[in-house]
């Protein structure tokens, strides 16, 4: 296995509020080779955009950041500013839930796309152009010299979430954070912009981050997944395993809550009661612990370290983790 | 007619709904004669993708955008031609649950008074009476009374505030409810709470939903029967299972097709979708599916295709229609 491109190790949010501190992600650590896929899910308020925001320096202003996030061979928590904003854009892209906010609405299609270009690739201004129109055709649009001098309102949902993946991918970049890059597309939409990431992503061998709050988004398309509660990592495991035989209850409950399209109609359906607890009032014990229908008394007293299942890289933060061996529950 | 026919009859019919906008000297066909009905106590799922024109369908309905042409009977009365008192007195029979919870609630009024809102424009003057109804309902969507009533809407999550607009739909004891897109705002986890319980208020009081989204998913766990709408006409309608078995649209296909399935061994299919739905300023001749449509011909740009039976209580709206 090549050494990892990515890692992140005990990172910490805190964000101040009104009512006191809130963390958002609680000491998270985790790991991306070159090419792979990893897929974090959770519900909001997770902390999984703020942990995607801290890979990026892109945290507000008053956020406190702890630990260390080091991609390729970097530690980006200590970097300069003027050199974080060279290698974002280029080494490092991201593509938004919201592709009407993420572009900008008074600047064309094309000034947008060659600003990138020109400024990470030190290309003239005609072979900035033949790389845009190059671009905007590799991610499914169709006649793209005209789109160069169109505006965004001009265009789709689908159109802008298109541009804005080619305007992320035009530096070629070795890692791309996809923060919920079909969440505001319909459901035909968002099978062609998962298709044309996964066609980008195995051609330009780069690593992917797709943050989602969906199950069935990541599981056809992660090589790993890791969930979210309430600012930590709760489960983590290649794809398949989690899937087969996932260990966190939460995880568990996520999945059964979903409506399925092979359960018949007026199935009531297995849903967690009470909700997710308030980030300002951390819990002494586990954060699921009150809404878990396994909890038991020391679920309340202690957080559960993230540790190792059968395995290997699957990790699981759980006292009384279900599915242990086969034919088994706890 | 008999006592038994008139049970018998849909609490709804829609029946060659016209409804258009006016976009600049453009005008944009959000829906284009469709015609379905709704059975007492039966759910009617209506799903489509964004701009198909289901939340328009949904409004006209409850007369909340007027038709061009076209009639909504609901329980036997024209509401298209009903108008002023008339008409506020249906609506007491009539709902709308929206699909943004928080957005839907008066940040400065306390939950009490925005439940009990609609019992005092349905003229309900006695105090104790609608502090009692408050209470019941509050109560039947799973929130304590004593706690929530005196509180304000900012101090409550994304699903209790659906729970709150849930009751104050129901409070004044509706037969119908439209619901649009009721849990595409909440979180997977509040999603299901909030599906439970209008599965329960249905059962309870006896209500028809029209029950209008755009996860397929969503639609099947709550739905007897489910419309697909594409561009502002009806594709299909079926039961539920039937629906989901035997899809005989090709665009009810491709829907669900496109869902992505949380389960790692079902690979996704490749670029199952053509292209982008066509603005509804300008909708194709013909069938409004052809452009996209794997199966089109020269009949489907000539030719719209009416909502035939294809299989017993099928209805599809298609010149070829899937096995």
């Amino acid at each position: 296995m090549s050494p990892p491109l990515l890692t992140i190790e005990d990172v910490a949010v805190e964000l101040p509020t009104p009512r006191g501190d809130l963390r958002a992600v609680d000491h998270v650590d985790l790991s991306l080779e070159p090419g792979r896929t990893l897929g974090i899910v959770g519900e909001s308020g997770c902390g999984k955009t703020m942990l995607s925001r801290a890979i990026l320096q892109l945290l507000p202003k008053k956020a406190k950041l702890s630990g260390r996030v080091m991609f390729d061979g970097r530690d980006l928590v200590r970097l300069a500013p003027e050199s974080l904003r060279r290698l974002r854009a280029r080494d490092l892209a991201v593509v938004f839930q919201d592709p009407m906010t993420s572009l900008n609405p008074v600047l064309t299609i094309g000034t947008q796309l060659m600003e990138t270009i020109q400024e990470h690739l030190e290309l003239d201004v005609p072979a900035a152009r033949k790389r845009s129109i190059e671009l905007l055709a590799a991610v499914g649009i169709p006649a793209p010299e005209q789109r160069l001098a169109q505006y965004p309102h001009q265009c789709s949902g689908g159109m802008r979430q298109r541009i804005a993946i080619a305007i992320a991918l035009s530096c070629e970049p070795k890692l791309l954070i996809a923060d919920e890059p079909t969440t505001a597309l319909d459901v035909t939409i968002q099978a062609q912009i998962l298709d044309l990431l996964a066609r980008e992503q195995r051609r330009r061998h780069m690593a992917m981050i797709i943050i989602t709050h969906d199950l069935g988004v990541v599981a056809g398309r992660a090589d790993e997944v890791a969930v979210m509660y309430a600012g930590r990592v709760v489960e983590r495991a290649p794809t398949q395993a989690l899937f087969k035989r996932m260990h966190m209850p939460y995880t568990e409950a996520l999945l059964a809550a979903i409506p399925k399209l092979e359960t018949a109609p007026h199935t009531p359906l297995p849903a967690i009661s009470g909700r997710p607890p308030d980030p300002t009032r951390p819990l002494k014990g586990c954060s699921f612990a009150p809404r878990c229908r396994y909890a038991a008394g020391r679920c309340h007293a202690a957080k559960p370290e993230l540790k190792s299942a059968e395995i290997s890289g699957h990790l699981y933060a759980c006292f009384h983790p279900i599915q242990m061996a086969e034919g088994m529950s706890a | 007619m008999t006592q038994l026919a008139v049970r018998d009859a849909p609490l709804l019919n829609v029946d060659n709904l016209v409804v258009e906008y006016g976009l600049g000297n453009k005008v944009v066909h959000a829906v284009s004669g469709v015609s379905l009905h709704v059975a007492r106590r039966e759910t009617l799922g209506l799903v489509g993708e964004s701009g198909c024109g289901k939340s328009t369908l949904g409004r006209a309905v409850l007369q909340l955008r007027r038709a061009k042409s076209g009639r909504v009977l609901f329980d036997g009365e024209d509401l298209t031609a009903m108008e002023g008192e008339a008409l506020r007195k249906m609506r007491r029979r009539v709902q709308l649950i929206f699909q943004d919870p928080i957005a839907s609630l008066n940040p400065r009024r306390r939950i009490g008074d925005i439940v009990a809102e609609p019992l005092i424009i349905a003229g309900v003057k006695d105090a104790a009476e609608r502090k009692r109804r408050v209470i019941e309902v509050l109560a039947a969507v799973g929130l304590d009374p004593d706690l929530v009533a005196g509180r304000l809407p900012h101090e409550f999550s994304g699903g209790q505030c659906q729970r709150i607009c849930i009751a104050r739909a129901l409070v004044l004891n509706p037969e119908f409810v439209v619901c649009d897109e009721p849990v595409s705002a909440l979180d997977v986890s509040i999603r299901a709470q909030i599906l439970n319980l209008l599965e329960e208020m249905k059962a309870r009081f006896g209500l028809t939903l029209l029950f209008i989204a755009h996860d397929l998913a969503v639609v099947k766990a709550v739905s007897d029967r489910v419309a697909v709408m594409y561009l502002g006409r009806l594709c299909e309608v079926a039961p539920s299972e039937q629906l989901f078995a035997r899809p005989a649209h090709p665009y009810t296909a491709l829907l669900l097709q496109a869902i992505p399935v949380p389960d790692p061994d079902v690979r996704p299919p490749e670029s199952v979708a053509i292209g982008e739905p066509p603005s509804p300023i300008a909708p194709p001749s013909g069938c409004r599916f052809r452009t996209r449509c794997p199966r089109a011909d020269q009949q489907c740009s000539a030719e719209i295709p009416e909502l035939r039976e294809v299989a017993p209580g099928q209805l599809a709206a298609c010149h070829h229609p899937l096995a």
